[in-house]
């Protein structure tokens, strides 16, 4: 047979610890699982805020993070490698094809769907208990703490949902991050920009192994989340 | 009345200028090449005149590295190919995957670099030479890294220099086209190895010069190859034997002159 067999190429690179397989695996978890906490930094505090007041002009934020939920990866990957450019605004940082890089370009995707989610899931808590925690005297704050324990299915929901643009995602990390390889080691090569490459060399085989694999890895993180979910819900 | 027909005159050349591939009749064959080519503008500027000649024809073009252009033609997914990686042709014509292969063109490869030019390429007297100042200084070279024809080459050199940096951290790969290389090496400062035309397109858009160019080694010679397996193999022959012919050499002789003072490529013919 002239064709690989891409699952049996898949397990092969997994059970004889590929180096050059392992640590694509490792920075696209890295630079999803990074993006991903920075987007809730971003996106958790707005989202309890837009979930938790209503003001006028809050319609306006609303459809900015719902928009900014559609925005195009590949729009922020553009947008973050004119930024760190060496003629960009912040050229002098020089982290443009760096993992870094990549980490800032999807911050903006994984956080207006955290912002989105959690706000949804704030909005919905009913009245009565917020009410109730003012009468007991909860400020501001431990209001936002009490809807984040009541929110708790809803971060992991939004979690779920931020793996799975960040982990897939491929133009914004391909143009920030350049697939580069440092001495034959990956530096800002990932799973997505791996399988690009492979299928422009004409390694099908190879590609569909890489696909498998990142498949393989969405399931598995999702076995977790998921069932972290379910318990936290119950 | 006449406002609406004007209207509805407008909408039936929008709709067909929309969907070329619905309202143009034809038939359409696949062309595999370079990124080279592609990204220097030149398949379009050919591709465009030989559908006006042959207007039964459609050329569909997919750019991909030599490699992969090849690689296609082995499986009948391009009918026909042009590609600049020699030793890889050579070994495809052996195994009876091409009915015919002819020279088309060359252009010329180059050692880029930043300014200044730390590892002195300037003043290196053949390529061999100029890789062994830019491994001697350790400074970064950018590599396709991507099975291209360029990558192949630049591999060539290297081993003709005597050096494998394969494994040195100023050794660095992107496995992307030529035009994504040489924006990437001109944001770092890197030096690389890069076709003149795709260095010459890009020349307003990078801050990278020529360095090194007089050794003959450099010449980078381009085929066009009917593959055996083609789908498309009557069209895939008028497009090959087009190509060489006087209409296809000149054309590609003229490329470039006009925007770039220079011609990019080198017709094989004239």
């Amino acid at each position: 047979m002239s064709i690989p067999d891409p699952l049996l190429e898949a397990i092969r690179l997994l059970l004889e610890r590929d180096p050059y397989t392992l640590s694509v695996i490792r920075l696209s978890l890295q630079v999803s699982v990074a993006s991903l906490a920075l987007g809730a930094v971003v996106g958790l505090p707005v989202g309890i805020a837009l979930g938790m007041t209503r003001f006028a002009g809050r319609i306006g934020f609303l459809i900015l993070v719902n928009a900014a939920m559609g925005l195009p990866p590949v729009v922020a990957g553009l947008t973050i490698f004119m930024a760190l450019r060496n003629e960009g605004t912040f050229g002098d940082a020089g982290l443009l094809f760096t993992p870094s890089a990549m980490v800032i370009a999807q911050v903006p995707l994984a956080a207006p769907l955290i912002a989105g989610i959690i706000m949804a899931a704030v909005s919905a808590i009913p009245r009565d208990l917020r009410l109730q925690a003012r009468a007991l005297g909860a400020g501001r704050v431990r209001e936002a703490l009490m809807l984040m324990r009541e929110a708790r299915a809803s971060l992991l929901a939004a979690c779920i949902a931020g793996f799975g643009v960040t982990i897939s995602e491929v133009g914004a990390i391909l143009i920030t991050g350049g697939n580069l390889l440092v001495g034959g080691e990956n530096y800002t090569r990932t799973m997505t920009t791996a399988i690009v490459l492979e299928t422009r060399l004409g390694n099908f085989g190879r590609a569909t192994a890489f696909a498998l694999i990142l498949l393989a890895v969405i399931v598995l993180v999702n076995v977790f989340l998921t069932r972290a979910q379910v318990t936290k819900a119950q | 009345m006449t406002t609406k027909r004007i209207a509805l005159a407008c909408l039936i050349v929008l709709a067909a200028a929309c969907r070329p591939g619905v309202s143009r009749s034809g038939e359409t064959f696949v062309l595999a090449t370079t990124t080279s080519t592609h990204d220097s503008g030149l398949l379009h500027h050919l591709t465009a005149e030989f559908e006006r000649e042959h207007p039964a024809l459609r050329v569909k073009v997919v750019a991909v590295g030599s490699g992969e252009a090849l690689e296609l033609g082995r499986r009948g997914d391009a009918d026909v190919l042009l590609a600049h990686s020699p030793t890889q042709e050579e070994t495809f014509m052996e195994q009876g995957l091409g009915l015919s292969r002819s020279p088309a063109m060359s252009n010329q490869f180059v050692i880029s670099g930043p300014k200044p030019d730390r590892a002195d390429v300037t003043s290196a007297t053949s390529a061999a030479d100029a890789f062994h100042r830019v491994a001697k200084s350790r400074s970064e070279f950018l590599s396709r890294g991507d099975g291209s024809g360029t990558h192949a080459r630049e591999i060539g050199l290297w081993e003709k220099a005597g050096i494998a940096p394969f494994s040195e951290g100023w050794y660095l790969e992107t496995g992307q086209g030529m035009a994504e290389t040489l924006i990437i090496a001109s944001e770092r400062g890197s030096y690389l190895l890069t076709d003149t035309s795709t260095l010459a397109v890009m020349r307003d858009k990078v801050g990278l010069t020529i360095l090194f160019s007089r050794d003959p080694i450099l010449v980078n010679p381009y085929h066009v190859i009917v593959s055996a397996k083609a789908r498309h193999l009557v069209a895939a022959r008028t497009f090959a034997s087009w190509i060489i012919g006087s209409k296809g050499q000149a054309l590609i002789g003229d490329f470039g002159r006009r925007e770039f003072g220079v011609p990019l490529f080198t017709p094989e013919t004239g």
